[in-house]
């Protein structure tokens, strides 16, 4: 396959991260409104909007680009909602980027905003019994982090990890995120601090598990043709998308499941969900893990991020640790992840968390990110799960 | 006094002196689902519809495991006028169906006393209790080695 074209990111914004309470689409506005300042475009000569919805409190989904586009001022674009959990974000970009190199538009919006409730995500109200996002609270007990513990548990007990290294991946991200004026949490926390915050669910403290946020984030994207004809010439540039499905049989156990597919009949894939993630976009434009310059990757846990190292192939399976504890992954090592502080210092605002991480990608490429920049960023990765199967994951290059 | 239980979900478990998780098999590939599947089958290269309702093995070895400390949101029921006790969850691998499940660890028993490769088996043991009756759930209890 020929690598696709590449469409241009002309502008990012956000709203920061915090717990304000406003109306969601309040914070898409603001975001939608940075984005546009910064590309230079105006709202009026945006054709498309794509929104990442989540599902919270009882309401099935926000109609999130439409109320959006609303809150904006109608101005007739077409628009498309997305919701594929924390992967929202992705999808919403991938209905743009598509629409773009169909050339059925040239200017896009993607946009995503959340307000979230405190403590545990939950399932919405009513009785449920063929929901396993209802049953597992029911008959289990089984939070989020019951998931991002059963995972960190296995690098403990198969590869050594202690506690301490998963401490050290918050006390680098907190690092990281100190300067970022996006981030909700801009505190150093020691590695002492970390461990003796609750265990919530063993081996995870409360401060190595990301919290709920309100935020919002958008990017407006458009044709290399626009980009040249504003005159950017040399725009940071999307090179491939990836938003994989797991194939079956998935042997690991994945929320909210009771269970993994049974490998009885048909052998595992090669590649596990989590590894076929980044392989995907790396397949797609020809970039790989040798030629990135950082990483954004979805610290749910801290554990959850070594997951990570090893699932974008920036080491094999087992040397995480070593990579985090040899300062490989902190600003000015050899791969930084997380330079915008991660999960870790923002909390998550589901639909708009993986269109954040896109935002900051861009940031760093063209060496905005006061603060925090890695020095002659030119490749960046940004990946990420959601719930029920959903892949993400955006290449970007200067 | 309790006079009466039953399964808190119907037709998962057996509640059978040596219990036995129940799912399905597609009699056209083998392949085992739990909880059960109906309907088509999920290998995306069988197009099996009809299945049989099989015992799953009741011992395993856990995949691996961690705990609530904090009390779970609902529909999570908390023991009432109870304070909160936290319980562990393991994810456990069954051999014969080459297939993790997921379940509370029995009553009395922490994540120290368990590790990945720990051999487990499957007990039935109350989990809430509504209006008297008293509500079943299938837990891995650690067995002694």
């Amino acid at each position: 396959m020929t690598p696709p074209e590449s469409v241009a990111v002309l502008g990012v914004g956000m709203h920061p991260w915090g717990k304000e309470g406003r109306p969601f689409a309040d914070y898409g506005v603001d975001a939608a409104l940075a984005a546009l300042d910064d590309a230079g475009v105006a709202w009026s000569d945006v054709q498309f909007v794509a929104g990442g919805e989540t599902v919270r409190n009882g309401y099935p989904g926000y109609v999130a680009a439409a109320t959006i586009t609303q809150a904006l001022g109608w101005n007739g674009a077409r628009v498309a909602s997305c919701y594929a959990a924390c992967a929202s974000g992705v999808t919403a970009l991938d209905a743009a980027r598509s629409r773009i190199l169909a050339g059925l538009c040239d200017v896009a919006l993607v946009v995503g905003a959340d307000t979230t409730a405190k403590g545990f995500l939950a399932p919405v109200a009513g009785e449920r019994w063929d929901d396993p996002d209802w049953l597992r609270f029911r008959l289990l007990g089984a939070t989020n982090p019951t998931y991002f513990a059963l995972w960190a548990r296995r690098r403990v007990d198969l590869y050594g990890a202690t506690v301490a290294d998963f401490a050290r991946v918050k006390v680098k991200n907190s690092k990281h995120g100190l300067h970022n004026p996006n981030a909700r949490y801009r505190k150093e926390v020691t590695e002492a601090e970390v461990l003796a915050s609750p265990m919530v669910a063993d081996p995870l403290h409360l401060l190595e598990i990301c919290a709920t946020s309100d935020g919002a984030a958008a990017v407006v994207l458009t044709s290399m043709a626009y980009a040249k004809s504003h005159g950017v010439t040399s725009p940071v540039r999307v090179r491939a998308v990836s938003t994989v499905t797991p194939r079956f049989p998935n042997t690991v156990i994945e929320m909210p499941n009771f269970a993994t597919d049974s490998a009885a009949a048909l052998a595992p894939p090669e590649l596990s969900f989590r590894d076929s993630i980044a392989a995907g976009a790396y397949e797609e434009c020809g970039v790989g893990p040798d030629d990135l310059s950082l990483a954004e990757v979805y610290d749910l846990s801290t554990a959850l991020e070594l997951d990570w190292y090893e699932n974008i192939g920036l080491c094999k399976q087992g040397e995480a640790e070593r990579l985090l504890n040899d300062g490989d992954t902190t600003i000015g090592g050899r791969i930084p992840v997380n330079p915008s502080g991660g999960l870790a210092c923002f909390g998550e605002a589901v639909p708009a968390q993986a269109i954040a991480q896109i935002c900051e990608v861009t940031w760093q490429l063209r060496g905005q990110a006061q603060g925090r920049q890695v020095e002659g960023a030119k490749a960046g990765l940004t990946v990420n799960q959601g719930l029920f199967g959903h892949g993400s994951a955006v290449l970007l290059t200067t | 006094m309790t006079t009466t239980s039953v399964p808190a979900v119907e037709g998962w478990f057996t509640t059978s002196t040596e219990p036995h998780l129940l799912g399905t098999r597609c009699t056209t590939c083998g392949t085992v689902f739990f909880p059960k599947a109906s309907g088509f089958c999920r290998n995306p290269v069988c197009r099996g519809r009809q299945f049989d309702e099989v015992e799953l093995s009741s011992t395993g070895t856990v995949w691996s495991y961690t705990d609530a400390q904090y009390q779970p949101p609902p529909p999570f029921i908390p023991p009432p006028g109870e304070v909160y006790e936290p319980f562990a969850i393991a994810a456990v691998e069954l051999a014969a169906e080459q297939v993790v499940v997921l379940g509370q660890v029995a009553k009395g028993y922490g994540v120290e006393d368990l590790s990945v490769g720990a051999e487990v088996v499957l007990v039935v043991e109350p989990l809430y209790e509504i209006d008297g009756v008293e509500h079943l759930i299938y837990r891995w209890k650690p067995v002694a080695s």
